[in-house]
């Protein structure tokens, strides 16, 4: 589904990923692991398309296709999601106004009809109930004073409602507490099937626990450094990443 | 005064001497204050660029344009009714109209409405209700303060009156169209006066319109007062051609416990400059003075205010909001004077504005002047561009980037939006301004209709 081979990206000169390669399978979960600063938001924000990197070197090719080509919302119809780290708010937007143009859009992309009004308020209601959010959430504007774990459950919620062939989610995990990390988790799962897959990346292990995944990566410096089961994971929460530095450097 | 505005000035002179005649059909009031309006103007001039409130907008090259003036109220040969017809459903109104700056309506000079208020002719009204005039005219629009109200003062002849009693509350809001048409470049100067009695509460709508492609300049003055426990809000819907130049100055006074709120919807316009002058003269008065100004190509929306707060505790807030397409430019002073009594004074302002170009072009200017010491104050004025980051995750969503900048643009603007209470009012002003953002036309649809000639791109 994704054939990522030797990607060098940079931002504002400064080179961030330095040859990465990963391939991601339909029905896969991957997690991307690392210290900070080792290019794991970049790679979320290369693969959704934000223009303020440059990809200097490499290819990416999704579902066949050239996706470093496509615009970010090109690579959004065609089915890619990114969960941001940090949602951004957007005043004076409604969440309803919002998802209805991005769901229609998708439709549209695809030739099909766009939803009556009734027809999106139904799926609206279910995908809400999916994520256990607070139905005077939607009634808002994108994000605008929602809490930390609010806006988390948000981007599961947008997810459920676009239902991504691939999902990359940036530290979905990150200011959760655990009742909220378990939703956010539990929606994941649900939203899973054998034609999908998922990237998860995070900073800690605990996420994992909900969301377990197929293969786990260590990001470092711009490159995929270690790839095993999960496993992995677990050795990572228990020994930090200095072992594999250490690794690294003999 | 500078030779340049010389003889401008001295065109005004001529046409009030050619005036006097029509002008003995006003009130003894009125002319009373005329007279003394026009000594003061023939001092003060139209006010130039060295006026400090005047420095963002060239009057005179305003003034010099060779306009007619309707010193008698002139037949317009064609039916309103065929050219006008304002078609917002649902808003169910007391609409009146103002045609050239005369009171239109061939029935009936004054209309009373339910509870005994008056809605009609600014002339009519002096006449009739002497008593009102007496005590609420050119007491707040003083012509020694502003030239253009002295030239207004000295040329005062029609416009709107409208009286609310003590403890009437209307219920369906008041409309009122102002409509420039003529076969000719036409000046005009209407006067209005409002007064909301005590504990009386009022929704007004001004609609402003220009239904043939000549240019028009206004110099209108509008006088409220805003009595104990009132509440009145004013919507003020600017829509006129690019040929156009509007100078409207709102003088507002409001008594113990008065809230008002004036919204100031500027969608279309050549040149347009707005004073809002608001005296908080009772205490726990409360004033909202907001505006949305949309403006591209070469227009120019200059938004100048002045909240005074001359007793304790009352409160305001201002907050005007614009986005400026192509080389429009805009100005927006916001001052706010809070005298040595007014203590437990929250005054808030904020001016905030998107420009879609790097040749469009803002200037904004808080002014804060603090004399009392328990206060609370801010302000804040932004001119950027849209967010990056949000449209990014509007695109990641598969929102097409025309389409995010569209839902990012008219995000901005509901702030203002969402504060209007009159249902279908904002459901059409809503409208009016997606569109307006697109780039389509937002006249109202029956008004674009009449305007065949394109010479100003109307």
């Amino acid at each position: 589904m994704l054939h990522i081979k030797n990607l060098k990206a940079s931002i504002d000169g400064k080179q961030i990923l330095k040859g990465l390669n990963l391939d991601v399978k339909p029905g896969e979960v991957h997690a991307i692991m690392g210290p900070n600063g080792s290019g794991k938001s970049t790679l979320a924000a290369v693969l959704a398309g934000r223009d303020i990197f440059e990809v200097t070197e490499g290819e990416v090719t999704y579902m066949g296709k050239n996706l470093l080509e496509l615009s970010a919302e090109e690579r959004a119809k065609e089915g890619i999601f990114l969960g941001f780290q940090y949602p951004i708010e957007i005043p004076g937007v409604s969440m309803v106004n919002f998802m209805k143009t991005a769901v229609n859009e998708k439709l549209k992309y695809k030739g099909e009809k766009p939803l009556s009004a009734a027809e999106f308020l139904k799926l609206m209601r279910e995908k809400k109930a999916l994520v256990e959010i607070d139905s005077n959430l939607t009634n808002r504007s994108v994000n605008e004073g929602f809490s930390g774990g609010e806006k988390k459950k948000n981007e599961i919620f947008q997810m459920a409602m676009l239902e991504p062939k691939l999902a990359v989610l940036d530290e979905t995990d990150s200011g959760l507490d655990i009742d909220a990390l378990r939703i956010v988790a539990n929606g994941v799962n649900k939203l899973k099937t054998p034609e999908n897959a998922t990237i998860v990346i995070t900073h800690y292990q605990r996420l994992l626990d909900y969301i377990v995944p197929d293969v786990v990566h260590v990001l470092y410096q711009g490159r995929i450094v270690k790839t095993a089961g999960k496993e992995l994971a677990l050795e990572l929460e228990e020994k930090g990443y200095d072992w594999i530095k250490k690794e690294l450097e003999e | 005064m500078e030779t340049i505005s010389l003889d401008i000035n001295t065109k005004i002179e001529e046409l009030y001497d050619s005036g006097k005649e029509a002008f003995s059909s006003s009130s003894a009031l009125i002319n009373k204050s005329r007279e003394e309006a026009f000594c003061i103007f023939k001092k003060s001039g139209i006010p130039t660029k060295a006026d400090e409130r005047y420095r963002n907008i060239n009057l005179e090259s305003i003034f010099r344009h060779n306009y007619n003036t309707y010193i008698k109220k002139r037949a317009i040969d064609f039916k309103i009714d065929d050219v006008f017809k304002c078609d917002v459903p649902d808003l169910e109104t007391h609409t009146i109209l103002l045609v050239n700056g005369w009171y239109h309506n061939a029935d009936e000079q004054l209309t009373i409405l339910p509870g005994g208020a008056v809605i009609g002719s600014f002339l009519e009204a002096s006449k009739k209700y002497p008593e009102i005039f007496e005590k609420h005219y050119g007491k707040i629009a003083k012509p020694e303060e502003d030239g253009l109200i002295a030239l207004n003062t000295s040329f005062v002849q029609d416009g709107i009156f409208f009286y609310v009693p003590d403890n009437v509350i209307l219920e369906k809001p008041v409309q009122i169209i102002n409509i420039l048409i003529s076969d000719e470049d036409v000046q005009t100067m209407p006067r209005n006066l409002f007064v909301v009695g005590k504990n009386a509460q009022a929704k007004i709508v001004v609609c402003d319109h220009t239904l043939s492609a000549q240019y028009f300049l206004t110099n209108a003055v509008s006088e409220i007062f805003a009595d104990r426990d009132s509440l009145l809000e004013i919507y003020r819907v600017q829509n006129e051609h690019n040929g156009s130049t509007q100078i409207s100055s709102v003088f507002i006074k409001q008594l113990e416990n008065s809230n008002v709120l004036t919204n100031t919807l500027t969608l279309h316009g050549g040149s347009i400059r707005n004073n809002i002058n608001v005296e908080l003269a009772g205490r726990n008065a409360e004033n909202q003075t907001i505006g949305l100004y949309l403006c591209d190509k070469g227009q120019y929306v200059d938004n100048y205010t002045f909240i005074d707060h001359a007793v304790p505790d009352c409160y305001s807030n201002e907050l005007f909001k614009g986005v400026l397409d192509d080389f429009a430019s805009g100005a927006f002073s916001g001052r706010i004077l809070v005298r040595p009594d007014a203590q437990n004074t929250r005054a808030y302002q904020s001016n905030n504005n998107i420009l879609l170009t790097d040749d469009a072009k803002m200037n904004t200017k808080p002014q804060l002047e603090i004399y009392a010491d328990d206060v609370k104050c801010s302000h804040g004025a932004t001119v950027g561009q849209l967010d990056q980051n949000a449209l990014f995750y509007l695109q990641s969503r598969g929102i097409p980037k025309k389409e995010a900048l569209m839902m990012l643009m008219y995000g901005f603007t509901n702030e203002i939006l969402s504060k209007i209470t009159v249902e279908p009012l904002k459901e059409r002003i809503s409208g009016m301004v997606e569109r307006r953002l697109r780039g389509e036309l937002s006249r109202c649809n029956s008004c674009v209709m009449t305007c065949t000639d394109k010479s100003h791109s109307c």
